[in-house]
């Protein structure tokens, strides 16, 4: 089966939740595979993904490109497609890969299997398991009538592949820049200055309404400054409607889905709401006073606990471990 | 300006899910159905665009009779006049399907904005709207926490990890509605009133050969139970423990490293 996978850029960093489709794509297809990737001063980016599990890699390199849009991408996509023609496409299921490949499988009268937790090839069709009902049921899906079969691997659940001593893939060029583009984005605005965002993180520490008032973040955020780089911090809806915090951070079925390796629920009793968003956790830890909170029933690890003397003290013996 | 907003008419998010006999959809005795969360948002803007520039909201819904509840709902709370579309007869129609029945609708009545949610709780595909964009022809802006409309263009700020696209386009447009946009309001008891007099256009819906086809439906493997750490606060400690907070926080880093495997 011949794969073509979507890698998403942005400021010359490729996104991690692309090498892992291009991961998982290598892994189907027992070897590496068919790439493409669109911006402006990306020649460098382009050259690295051979050690990622790139074969080729198509470029779409302009000025045009430099930010993103749908037309310009798609139509980047769609001219890689047409010089490789392949059976099945991967796109990373994020902000960027949940905004283009609807459109790049309407453009090719296919469907898209979104946002799916489990790939494998059946009979040379692509079968996958996605989340539905806000994760409460999984459906197995095919890609039936599809002309091109499209999927969009979740970030976070499968590996990316490196092999610093694969060979440099082969680099097409491929002109894209020319489409006439109308949604056009004229700033990207950093929201909270550079913290990870909770979908791209390998450990999420959330804080909900046991953590009493905004001014006690800083417990919270010590936590997730302990635990490392891949960490970062997130919030149940009721402390995102509270105004506690912005929506961006807010982890559930009416904010973002996510799938850590550890994911720290402080202070949250664990609505549906709030499963919906983070029970494909690898690991789920859930701190509350209260024994009865929903959240223990979905935890791997608990402690029944006032929050105030815990979590400080667990910051400490987590900093203590790290220092070893 | 003339709006339409498309909404789906979805199990209530608060449901519990059981699969039907099929094996392949869900069992809909008891349901609570309601209009999904993000086409409320989607309907709130295009209304207060309409209370802003003028114009009119028109709002489509494809599936069973039941949807016309949900319109119903829409018109109570300030949209013009509805479209149903009978999938009766059509229970094949997967998200292109429903796309490609959408943009036909969208397509004859010329409308300056169409508005979606980022996605259709349940199915949580989130590619309906762009998919219909692509179909008609229209430029896209999806998971829009912020619109605004000046001098015959729009702008909006986009979410994505951790920052907002702010993108300019002109109309028409396809635009899908995140959290953050607005506060939907209620239906006012007079708007509830006139809502009774509001039509209900119905059309058929055409058949669509389904792209993606869903095999079976399961529901998540029980989780294990918790491990629980003992050793918390005095006051709600449930095991009985002395209270030790600081060997409690020993235990669980220990627990995550040599267990679990995860700091």
């Amino acid at each position: 089966m011949k794969f073509l996978v979507f890698v998403e850029q942005r400021e010359g960093k490729v996104r991690k939740a692309s090498l892992e489709a291009v991961g998982l794509a290598a892994k189907l297809a027992g070897g590496p595979v068919a790439t493409v990737i669109a911006g402006s001063g990306i020649g460098d980016a382009a050259r690295e993904l051979g050690k990622s599990g790139a074969a080729t890699v198509y470029v779409a390199d302009s000025p045009a490109l430099a930010l993103y849009s749908n037309r310009g991408y798609v139509g980047a996509l769609d001219a890689a497609r047409e010089k490789e023609s392949p059976d099945a496409v991967l796109i990373a299921a994020t902000a960027m890969g949940k905004d283009l490949a609807p459109r790049f499988a309407a453009k090719n009268d296919s469907g898209v299997l979104s946002d799916v937790m489990d790939l494998r090839v059946e009979d040379g069709r692509l079968v996958g398991v996605r989340p539905v009902y806000s994760g409460k049921a999984r459906a197995t899906v095919d890609c039936g009538s599809s002309k091109l079969q499209i999927a969009t691997p979740r970030p976070n659940v499968f590996p990316a592949a490196r092999n610093d001593a694969a060979p440099e893939p082969k680099i097409v060029p491929i002109d894209a820049g020319s489409l006439e583009i109308r949604a056009k984005v004229l700033a990207v605005e950093a929201s909270g200055g550079k913290e990870l965002d909770v979908t791209e993180a390998d450990i999420v520490v959330s804080g909900g309404r046991g953590i009493k008032g905004p001014e006690n973040w800083p417990i919270i955020r010590e936590l997730v400054e302990a635990l490392g780089e891949g960490a970062a911090l997130g919030a149940s809806r009721a402390v995102v409607d509270a105004g506690w915090i912005d929506h961006q951070y807010q982890v559930g079925q009416t904010g973002k889905v996510v799938s850590p390796t550890l994911y720290l629920a402080i202070g949250i009793s664990g609505a549906i709401q709030h499963l919906a968003g983070m029970g494909t956790s690898k690991v789920i830890v859930a701190i509350n006073k209260d024994p009865e909170a929903p959240i223990f029933h979905v935890a791997t690890y608990g402690v029944v606990t006032d929050l105030f003397p815990f979590v400080p003290e667990f910051t400490k013996a987590v900093r203590a471990l790290k220092s070893e | 300006m003339k709006s339409v907003v498309c909404v789906a008419y979805v199990p209530d998010t608060e449901t519990k899910i059981r699969v039907a006999a099929d094996g392949k959809s869900i069992d809909e005795s008891g349901v609570k159905w309601i209009v999904s969360p993000y086409d409320e948002y989607a309907l709130e803007e295009a209304i207060k665009t309409k209370e802003t520039a003028g114009g009119t909201v028109t709002v489509v819904s494809l599936g069973p009779e039941r949807n016309k509840t949900g319109l119903r709902e829409c018109l109570a709370r300030g949209a013009d006049d509805a479209i149903w579309i009978d999938e009766t007869g059509q229970p094949d129609l997967d998200a292109f399907g429903v796309a490609k029945n959408l943009a036909e609708v969208i397509r004859e009545g010329a409308y300056d904005l169409a508005w979606f949610g980022q996605k259709g709780v349940g199915g949580d595909e989130s590619v309906v709207g762009a998919m219909v964009a692509e179909l008609v022809g229209l430029p896209h802006v999806a998971n829009i926490v912020h619109f605004s409309l000046a001098e015959g263009k729009l702008t909006c700020d986009r979410e994505i990890e951790g920052a907002h696209e702010r993108v300019e386009s002109p109309l028409p447009c396809v635009l899908t509605a995140q959290k953050g946009l607005n506060e939907p309001r209620y239906a006012s008891l007079k708007g509830i009133m006139a809502a009774k007099k509001k039509t209900i256009v119905e059309r058929p819906a055409q058949a669509s050969e389904p792209k993606c086809r869903v095999r079976a439906l399961e529901l998540p493997p029980p989780p294990k139970p918790c491990h629980f750490v003992p050793g918390g606060d005095p006051k709600t400690s449930a095991d009985g423990a002395s209270a030790d907070p600081a060997g409690a926080a020993r235990e669980l880093a220990r627990l995550l490293r040599e267990e679990a495997k995860v700091i």
